[in-house]
Parts: C-alpha cells; structure tokens; sequence
C-alpha cells in the first residue's frame, strides 16, 4: 500500500493544508476539542453528572488564580458547585454529538431528497422542493421551540431528559436539511446533462444506480463544503436553544445551557461560569468555519481568495 | 435475417408550437460485419436515429410510428425493463466527446466492473479479467494496472479506446457510433476508424458509424444514409455514392470536401448555400427545394419519393430529378 501512502502525500489537499498557517492552527484547535469532547470522562478532574461528588458549598468559586480561587478547581465552580472546567467538557461532548448527529441527518434527508428532486425534475422537483422551501420559511428556533415545548409537555421534565440528545438530533435535522436538499439538486441538475449520465444510461444502468454511483460523487465537494459550515450551524442552534432553557437540562448541560444557567449570575460578579463556556463557543464556531473556508478554496479552485 | 431492421421509423417532439416531427419515415437494415454510415449536416436527424434504435429518445420526444427489429424482436415496444437488458448489452453506443463520457470521479475499473455486473451475474474478479482483457483488444497498454487509474489519467485517444472497450465489453450485436472521432485529431481519428472497423469484422458486429464527415464514411463503410430534414434522401452503396452521387444535396457535400492536394484559390471550395430549415418550417414539396441549385416547379409542390433507381438494386433517392442527367450540367 506505499503507492496509496505516496498518493495522499502527493494530494493537492495536504499539500494546501501544508502551505495554509489558518488551517493548520484551526485543524489543531478543532482536533484538541474534539479529542477532549470524546475523552471527557478521562480528562474531566471530576465528574459533574454524579450527583454525590458536588457540595453546594463548593458553589460560585472563582478560577484558581483568582482571590478565594482554589486549586481544586481550575476555572471555578458553578452555581451549584460543579468544577467548571469538567462541566465544560462534558458540554462540548454533548454539544458535537447534537451536531455531528444533526448533520448526518440532515445530510441524510436533504441528499435524499436532492438527489430525487434534480435528477427525476418535473413534478417529484416541483413538489419536494416546494416542501422544502415551507420547511425554510420556519426558522429553525420556531420549529425548535414548538416540538420541544410539546415534548416536555407530553413526556415531562423528568423524562425529557433522558430523551433530550436525541430530540435536540432531530429537531435540529429536520430544520436545517433543506440546505442539503437545495445545494444537493443544483449540483445535480448541473451534472445530469453531462455525456457520462447519457453514457451511463446508454450502457443500460437503473437509474438508482446512476442517481447514486455516477452523480452522487461528482455533487460532494459542495456537500462537503456546507457540512463544516452546518456542524457549526448545528452546535449553535443548540447553544440558542439551550440558551433559552429549551435545549439540554441543567442537569446535563451543553455548553449552551451552561452559558445560560450561568447569565443569571453575571451581574452578582460570578461572571466565569458564563464566560468561559462562551469563549470556548466561539472558538469552535470560528476554527470549524476557518476550515470550512479553507475546505472550500482547495475544492473550488475558481475562487480566488480575495 | 437481418440484424437489425427499421422500417417506417417516426420520431416527433411534442413542443408547445405542436409536434415536431424529427424523423419521418425512416427505413435502414444493418447486417453482421456491415459497417453502415449515416450521414447529414447537424439537425439532419443522425443522432435521434441512434438513441431512438435503444429506445431512448429524451423527453418530449417519442417514437410515434414504425417499428424497429433487432434479432427479429420488437424493440420499440419493450418495456424500459426489458430494454436496458438489451441496451449496453446486446447494443452499444459509443459518443462524442472522450472527455465527457466517462464519469470523471471513478477509476475506469469501477466503471468497466459495473457495466459488467450491470448485464451478468459475474464477481469482481472475473469481471476485471474481461475488462482487462478487452482493454488488450483495443490495444492500451498494461491493462491491468490502467484499471485503477482515472479517466484524467489518459490522453484523449487512449479515452476513446476505453470508451470502446467498455461498449465492448459484453460483447454486443451491434456498436452506435455517434461522431466517435469528432473531438480528437486527423491521426487519433485514424486510429480509431482502423479499430472499429477490425473489431467489426473479428467480433462479428454490425457499425452504424453517425457522422458528418463524408472522408470516414467513404473509407469506413460499406453502405451509407445520407439524411436531410428527418429524412433519407438517398442510400447506396458506399462506392456508388463517392463516384456518383445522385441527389442534389449528397452532390454538394462532396463539393464541400477538401480536395486532395490542391492549393489553388482559383479552386475553392464549394458550399451548399443556406443552413438546414427548422424543422417546425419546413417548404412544402422537396425539403431540400429552397437551397438546391436545380429547383424545379414540381420541387416546391411535390414531395418526392424515396425510389429505387433503375439498374441498382441497393441505390434510392428521393429527388424528382435522380435519373436525369443533370448532374453533368
């Protein structure tokens, strides 16, 4: 397999990602983070879901360089007395698995129903697409609000959140897959016209098979591109909608219902257990679109970086 | 029995100014090892000929009248089930433009594998030693390792080859050949003639060569169409035709032809004025008739029959004026 080592070596990809400071200090960041995310349980100093390692009294310490900071707690404690820094891990953990979740569904959904609506066209087009666009015309907060609202009605505070990953998985999925869809269709209404779909046709292919082994292919580099842009997208909708107490519990928070349970306590001074949930937010919103823009030069070699 | 028969052949386009009859009154056979050519200017009806024998004409067009028989079967009446067994398998089309047929995100292999398995129940493993092999029959070089190379990784010529060899690859009856040298250069071009043609006669297949380059047809084929407006104006054999052509309009794309060696402006070459009608207005009479240098008045009111001309069995035309001597004037 040298030649198949030699070959990944020699790609266009690397060789950009080599020659580009901002990607390789975002991959770097994003790597840390999702390395953290997935091994929270053995870096957390504590464990913040177990409910007899936490002391109301530890409740509202600030960071440990601080005055009355402890070293038991590196950035702090919450309010009710968790070690902010392993809170905060767990979140993220939550919080990329509701956005990773969120994307393969709404890539799932809307490659689909992209795929079916360019290459079929005529009426299949006309009527996903307008479903599409009624699903567009819902803001993604909208459609978030009512069907968690409903659900925490029907199942309860007590069992929502066991059900909350999930839920906010498909909440999230269905609101956002129209992205897909339309991206998806434009790039195959492009390609279906090619010879090599006549050929493949001519050669006596099923459409599915065309629609999925020819077409399919030739439309992922845009996929592709979105898909950074949308886990993005993905977190943040979480973080808004846990922000608004309508996301993950307290008692199981992502990074989203952390910066909100700890906004309340802002002003009386405990103003960590907001802010660096918040900051670590933003940096991974921004190195997840740097890649995402990155990702899209390489794959787009007729944009010119401005 | 002939391999393949079209008799009466009538493809129309259902457009919104109402139906555009694209090919009208079409009849051609095509035996083992015969090489036919169809010739005509673009818009003459060539290619929807092609897609209409494997039955797919793209919407709104459809084939509304006459049959067409492969094998003595029924092919215009199968249901698009049973004609994709038929389709890449008993028949193949090869196209145009080498850089565009082949789908440039998979390596030749997967192509090649999964035209296969698309026609026969036969495992990777064989199918890459047919691939393998009929890449050797179109004469690339080190087959084996070319299989896992993409289609960027060839040259132009090299592409066409494989074109073919995938439309060789279940071994068909019949080969369409849809302008298959048109993109490439005069040599590539040669090379290719000279494949198709010694495939013809090793495999056993019958070439319908669609084309609008009268050299290839003459140095290809055995018999040619020469198609105006959705028509056949005249067939024969294709010696016959090259030393003698009898339709006005068949004469003038000889004209057209570049001469051999000569280099004088005082010999330019002759056009055939004007472009081919659209379709949706054409004269009454001989379509031809607006753009022929011997129009008569029977031309604009009479349509002409596509006759048989005396003392040539395998020679028709349809011009008013075929066994008249004007061609000689």
């Amino acid at each position: 397999m040298q030649t198949k080592r030699q070959k990944i070596k020699d790609s266009y990809l690397l060789y950009s990602f080599r020659r580009d400071k901002v990607a390789i200090v975002s991959a770097t960041i994003l790597a840390l983070f999702l390395f953290a995310a997935l091994f929270a349980p053995m870096l957390a100093p504590y464990d913040p879901y177990d409910v007899t390692s936490i002391d109301i009294m530890d409740a509202e310490i600030p960071p440990s360089w601080m005055e009355g900071g402890e070293s038991r707690f590196f950035l702090g404690t919450d309010i009710m007395g968790r070690d902010l820094l392993s809170t905060m891990l767990y979140g993220l953990r939550i919080s990329v698995a509701i956005g990773i979740g969120a994307v393969f569904l709404q890539a799932f959904i809307g490659i689909a129903i992209g795929l079916a609506s360019g290459y079929l066209g005529g009426r299949v087009d006309a009527v996903l697409m307008r479903i599409a666009d009624v699903q567009l015309s819902f803001s993604t907060l909208m459609v978030a609000i009512i069907v968690s609202a409903i659900v925490q009605v029907a199942f309860g505070v007590g069992r929502y959140e066991q059900i909350a990953v999930p839920l906010l998985i498909v909440i999230i999925g269905i609101a956002e897959w129209p992205q897909y869809a339309r991206t998806v269709r434009a790039s195959v209404l492009g390609e279906k016209n090619k010879e090599y779909v006549e050929a493949a046709r001519v050669i006596g292919l099923d459409s599915k098979r065309i629609m999925f082994s020819h077409i399919l292919p030739n439309t992922l580099s845009p996929v592709l591109v979105i898909s950074t842009v949308q886990v993005a997208n993905a977190v943040m909708s979480e973080a808004a909608l846990s922000f608004l107490g309508l996301g993950m519990p307290v008692s199981m928070p992502s990074i989203g219902s952390l910066i909100n349970a700890g906004f309340e306590y802002i002003f009386s001074g405990a103003w960590w257990i907001t802010f660096f949930p918040a900051m670590l937010l933003i940096v991974f919103i921004l190195v997840i679109n740097l890649l995402g823009d990155w990702l899209r030069d390489v794959l787009n070699p007729k944009l010119y970086k401005g | 029995m002939q391999l393949l028969e079209v008799k009466n052949l009538e493809v129309s386009f259902a457009l919104r100014q109402g139906d555009l009859v694209a090919l009208n009154d079409i009849s051609f056979s095509l035996g083992k090892k015969e090489r036919l050519g169809v010739v005509g200017e673009s818009g003459a009806g060539k290619s929807v000929t092609g897609f209409a024998v494997i039955n797919l004409i793209s919407k709104p067009g459809k084939i509304t009248n006459g049959e067409i028989l492969f094998e003595g079967k029924r092919l215009d009446t199968l249901s698009e089930k049973e004609m994709r067994t038929i389709r890449g398998n008993r028949i193949s089309m090869i196209f145009q433009d080498p850089m565009m047929t082949l789908n440039p995100v998979l390596t030749i292999g997967t192509q090649m594998v999964e035209t296969l398995q698309a026609h026969r129940k036969i495992s990777q493993k064989e199918a890459e030693a047919v691939a393998v092999k009929k890449l050797e029959r179109v004469h690339i070089p080190s087959p084996a390792r070319r299989l896992s190379q993409y289609p960027h990784e060839f040259s132009g010529g090299m592409r066409q080859r494989i074109i073919i060899a995938i439309a060789l690859l279940t071994d068909p009856s019949i080969i369409i050949a849809d302008e298959p040298t048109t993109a490439l250069d005069v040599t590539i071009q040669a090379e290719i003639m000279d494949l198709l043609q010694e495939l013809c006669n090793s495999e056993d297949m019958g070439l319908m060569l669609i084309t609008h380059d009268l050299g290839v047809v003459a140095e290809v084929t055995e018999r040619v169409l020469v198609m105006y407006a959705g028509k056949i104006i005249e067939t024969a054999k294709t010696s016959d035709l090259v030393s003698n052509p009898l339709h006005p309009y068949t004469r003038g794309l000889m004209n057209a032809l570049p001469g051999h060696g000569t280099c004088d402006t005082a010999n330019r070459l002759q056009q055939i004025p004007g472009t081919m009608p659209n379709l949706t207005e054409i004269a009454p009479g001989c379509s031809f008739h607006p753009r022929c240098e011997h129009c008569q008045d029977i031309c604009s009111s009479e349509v002409p029959q596509l006759r048989k001309i005396s003392g040539n069995d395998s020679r028709f035309v349809s011009c008013h004026f075929a066994e008249e001597g004007w061609q000689n004037g």
